[in-house]
């Protein structure tokens, strides 16, 4: 079996051992744990965007925001029908849960092809705005659709979301990124981003591997959403706005663009610094920011970034 | 083999081609040659389908090519090394070259033109594992034409391959450029400011001002035109 694969098994093995053992372990460190797993998903599916083919997007909210509603919209209006009377036991409902993820995340992809297909004829800040206004769109929609709460947002989805789901969610986004980057396929992102006149020039359609990277990021956006929202139980527009945006963004700068090491550690350094930093309570945004503006100084192309370019090993 | 007519480009309102029309036969190698802002590069991103004429039309080996997208003319075996060091800067060596061949599927094929792309430029067998970025000019210079071959292309258009490149490793590129035109019978559209070396090594040559063919005809006519001298040649002596 290749190498890659069998460190997704593995990955997925441990977090379903771990997720088995939470009822024993501290429920303030459980629910740390799950937020830092949600931001590597958001992270990583960024970074191919962002990071390996170099397309700046500052929408990632939006599509966060489609599988979060989306994936509550079936748990809640259909789930009660299709698991009938008993409540469809542990199978059913996990089946009802994988099922809701997948929608999520397959709206999620539809609507990042619908914005894709016109903005990614855009470049750099022109593209970056253009995916911000689109994630706001995305938001106002949510906030006057009645069906769907409007402003209020949805509450009372079911807690479907565990350890195991949310870290076997984001080890499948690890791989599948991986897999899409280190493949002959795949440095076709790569080229994008080094050089798009040059990629075109060898015969790479080059908005064709832009899409495919938007449309990835965007699903696994979706599925972090839906597992967002059967993690807090409540989601309304605001918690989508482009604020969440740019904490991915940063996540992603931080980590270094198309380091996935990197960026994982981002996510979870970025997810774990405001709770470290809780006892200074009324202060903790500000040092928050300040550490963020030091190790952007000290280290400019992100935490792992290969340092001085040279020979590869 | 190729044949532009009529092309017309603008930016905006600003035109950069206003009518310029010319043949490359088979085997040749043809430069353009012309000051600053006269449209070499303007002509060879249309040819290559990276920008759009508004009028006027490229005819590739009989088939009208205008309105295609970048990556079919490619897949035509038409291709276009741009100016400048335009090679994937974070890739290697290896890697720049394997994107060459990226619309290749017989592996036999792309080890044959990654041998002979060696044979050109031992250079970067010797650089293989380095990535792009790192290497000298003239280097990534040798990689970008390298990576074209690797493509195995009838048609290679070349963009200022002098550009920022220390003077010795130029004769070398020419040579090359010459030495892969009789062997493999590769036709050449060459674009250089250099018009000196640009005529001493093709066979024909069309002279571009302000988006217009001023001057055309055989390149060994054309050094010896005293009004092409002038301008374009430093003035000096024939000879």
């Amino acid at each position: 079996m290749p190498r890659p694969l069998l460190l997704l098994l593995a990955a997925l093995a441990v977090s379903i051992a771990i997720s088995a053992a939470s009822a024993h372990l501290d429920p303030y460190f459980l629910d740390v744990a799950m937020g830092v797993g949600i931001a590597i998903i958001l992270a990583v599916s960024l970074n191919l965007v962002n990071g390996h083919t170099g397309q700046f997007s500052l929408g990632h909210a939006g599509f966060m925001a489609v599988g979060a509603y989306l994936s509550s919209a079936v748990t809640l209006f259909l789930g009660p029908s299709l698991l009938g009377a008993d409540g469809g036991g542990p199978l059913g409902q996990g089946l009802l849960f994988a099922g809701a993820l997948a929608c999520g995340g397959a709206c999620a992809a539809c609507a990042g092809l619908l914005i894709g297909l016109p903005s990614l004829r855009l470049k750099g800040d022109y593209l970056a705005l253009v995916t911000l206004g689109f994630g706001e769109i995305i938001r106002v929609i949510f906030q006057n659709v009645e069906a769907l709460g409007g402003a209020l947002g949805l509450i009372g989805m079911p807690p479907y979301t565990t350890f195991g789901w949310i870290y076997g969610c984001a080890a499948l986004a690890v791989y599948t990124v991986a897999c899409l980057v280190n493949s002959t396929y795949g440095r076709g992102f790569l080229a994008t981003r080094d050089d798009e006149i040059a990629a075109e020039a060898v015969g790479l359609d080059t908005t064709r591997y832009k899409i495919v990277a938007f449309v990835t990021g965007a699903f696994f956006a979706g599925v972090a959403g839906g597992l967002f929202a059967h993690f807090k139980l409540a989601i309304d527009p605001r918690g989508f706005d482009f604020t969440r945006s740019i904490e991915i963004v940063v996540m992603v700068i931080l980590g270094g663009m198309g380091r996935t090491a990197g960026v994982i550690a981002a996510a979870i350094l970025l997810t774990l610094l405001p709770e470290i930093l809780r006892p200074v309570a009324e202060y903790r945004m500000i040092l928050y920011s300040l550490l963020l503006v030091v190790l952007m100084l000290l280290r400019p192309q992100g935490l792992f970034h290969r340092g001085a370019k040279g020979v590869r090993p | 083999m190729l044949t532009v007519s009529d092309l017309h480009v603008s930016y905006g309102a600003i035109n950069a081609l206003s009518g310029v029309s010319f043949t490359i036969p088979q085997g040749a190698i043809v430069t353009l040659i012309g000051g600053n802002g006269a449209g070499k590069t303007t002509t060879l991103r249309t040819i290559s389908g990276l920008l759009r004429p508004r009028r006027g039309s490229v005819t590739f080996r009989g088939e009208d090519i205008t309105a295609l997208p970048a990556h079919a003319i490619v897949a035509r075996g038409l291709c276009h090394v741009p100016e400048g060091r335009m090679v994937f800067a974070n890739l290697s060596v290896d890697e720049n070259l394997a994107m060459g061949a990226y619309l290749l599927r017989d592996r036999e094929r792309i080890a044959r033109n990654r041998e002979f792309v060696f044979g050109i430029f031992p250079r970067l067998k010797e650089r293989l594992r380095q990535t792009a970025g790192t290497l000298s000019g003239g280097e990534q210079q040798m990689l970008a034409i390298g990576r074209a071959l690797m493509g195995d292309p009838a048609f290679l258009m070349l963009d200022e391959p002098s550009l920022g490149i220390a003077p010795r490793l130029i004769a070398t590129i020419f040579e090359k450029i010459v030495e892969i035109n009789r062997t493999q019978g590769l036709t050449i559209l060459l674009v250089e400011q250099n018009a000196n070396l640009a005529l001493e090594v093709s066979a024909g040559a069309y002279v571009l001002e302000t988006g217009r063919v001023v001057m055309q005809g055989p390149s060994a006519q054309l050094r010896d035109d005293p009004q092409l001298r002038a301008t374009y040649l430093g003035g000096g002596p024939v000879g």
